[in-house]
């Protein structure tokens, strides 16, 4: 099997590893980029068939063309790290050995998608869910749609619905509209872009609400929303909810990274180091903060990784974005109407169809899915175990290698590499 | 007028503009969905980012491809399981 061999290995081209290994292709290291979408820019910066890349995506885009030094592999899977130092890659279907000396993870975050009765019909969608699809290419224009969970991005997945002609009937937040009024109220001109988009949802935005029902047959034709105990239920096409970002650790934890049990991130030191010797990590996966902070932790991550020295202003500019995380965090932290069991016949692990009752009746994750299934399906409990951590309190665990599906012959072609001694 | 690719999904034609999504595609023809789960209901992409598998399909007779992660492309063959 082919093995590529490079300094540093970045896993994710969002923002912040598309300026990791910007900087460290500027600096000369030999440099592979690997990330599983068709091109790069991750969610923030999709490109889609009416979409031209972003302004930051062109540059990057335009300065990395020269680099010879940096192999860019996209649809590119992680399949597992099965020695120091190496990543077991799937990248069209075949099989790829990476050797690296440093390895930068940028591993980016997935939506929170909690189960309610009837997520598991046609047109219920994420949040960002909806905007991922929308930028691909998905047709809304006219829909009726009703974007819900908490957070900004819900403003953002409306806005985009919108502009792709969709009728946003309502942006149903869980969090209160005291902490949300307070949360905008302490925006500053910096943050004027999310102020102005809180600005224009306003019109049809609902604080201290949460869906519990989608309606239809065989397609979403109805949502109920509860608040203050109160029901009501609106005509909707689609649904798109999400609550928040989860940290994407999957890598991280085969490759023994300490994380944070508080919010699922890896737990980085101030130079983006993680506990295990030569792999960094910086953006989302070490706690969500958005694009300015995923890239100047990008910045700071590939100084460390190619040994000089980060400037200051870099630092200083972390800690502002980090204050500001924590802002977002403290105002749509989830409340009781969000972390509320759904109807016991509600399906929780989609992959393999086991309702909240059944896992409910177990003790622990790991009976649970011995019992019944559960987060055993392909996504590997990415989006179940996710929300039986909220409402059961277990605690979160790891994938197995295959960290994602991938073809026999790419394990195959794993095994063969291990036992061949590697000159 | 972006330039656009012909994809063919369960048999039938489908013009696309360039760079739109298997996912995407497949909901150009209604909100009806990608595969049916292991018990039988309609299912469709949910995610929208490679990580729930939801909108799995086959795509030139390579069974369990991500629709949201893969580009249409002129004489794609896309087999939904519903």
């Amino acid at each position: 099997m082919n093995v590529e061999h490079v300094d540093i290995a970045v896993v994710g081209a969002g923002p912040a590893g598309l300026k990791a290994a910007q900087i460290a292709a500027r600096a000369g290291a030999r440099v592979a980029l690997i990330d599983d979408n068709p091109r790069p820019g991750g969610q923030i910066w999709r490109q889609g068939p009416t979409l031209a890349p972003s302004a930051q995506l062109h540059q990057w885009l335009d300065e990395t063309r020269a680099h010879a030094n940096l192999i860019v592999m996209n649809g590119t899977k992680v399949a597992a790290a099965p020695e120091h130092n190496r990543l077991l890659l799937e990248r069209d279907g075949a099989p790829l050995t990476l050797a690296y000396s440093k390895l930068i993870l940028a591993t980016g975050a997935r939506e929170r998608l909690l189960p309610f009765d009837g997520w598991t019909l046609p047109g219920v969608t994420g949040a960002g869910g909806l905007q991922a699809l929308v930028k691909g290419g998905m047709p809304v224009r006219g829909e009726r749609i009703v974007v819900a969970g908490s957070g900004p991005l819900l403003l953002a997945a409306a806005d985009t619905a919108r502009r792709h002609g969709a009728h946003v009937v309502a942006v149903v937040e869980q969090a209160s509209l005291a902490r949300v009024g307070r949360f905008v109220a302490s925006l500053s001109l910096t943050t004027g872009k999310l102020a102005q988009a809180v600005r224009l949802g306003i019109a049809c935005y609902r604080t201290g609400s949460v869906v519990v029902r989608a309606h239809g047959n065989a397609r979403v034709e109805a949502v109920t929303i509860r608040a203050r105990g109160r029901e009501a239920t609106l005509e909707a096409d689609r649904v798109a909810c999400g609550y928040g970002l989860v940290p994407n650790v999957t890598l991280a934890l085969a490759l023994g990274c300490s994380i944070d049990e508080r919010d699922g991130a890896i737990h980085v030191d101030d130079s983006q180091r993680t506990s295990q010797e030569h792999v960094f990590a910086a953006g989302e996966c070490t706690g969500i903060g958005g694009m300015e902070l995923a890239s100047v932790e990008g910045a700071i991550a590939a100084h460390a990784a190619l040994g000089t020295a980060a400037d200051a202003r870099l630092v200083r500019e972390r800690d502002r974005w980090r204050a500001f995380a924590w802002r977002v965090a403290h105002a749509f932290e989830l409340g009781p109407d969000a972390r509320a069991l759904p109807s016991p016949d509600t399906v929780l692990c989609r992959c393999e169809d086991v309702s909240i009752a059944d896992v409910a009746a177990h003790a622990n994750w790991r009976d649970a899915k011995l019992q019944t299934r559960c987060g055993m399906g392909p996504c590997q409990g990415r989006i179940c175990g996710e929300a039986a951590a909220i409402y059961f309190g277990w605690p979160r665990t790891a994938a197995r290698p295959p960290f994602t599906p991938v073809r026999i012959d790419t394990l195959i072609a794993a095994r063969e590499s291990t036992e061949t001694p590697v000159s | 007028m972006a330039e656009r690719v012909r994809v063919i999904i369960d048999g039938e034609p489908l013009a696309v503009p360039a760079f739109t999504t298997v996912a995407a595609a497949i909901a150009m023809r209604g909100v009806g969905g990608t595969r049916r789960s292991v018990t039988s209901e309609p299912r469709a992409a949910l995610c929208g980012m490679g990580v729930c598998h939801e909108c799995r399909v086959t795509v030139d007779g390579r069974a369990h491809v991500l629709g949201c992660q893969t580009l249409c492309r002129d004489g794609l063959s896309i087999e939904t399981m519903r």
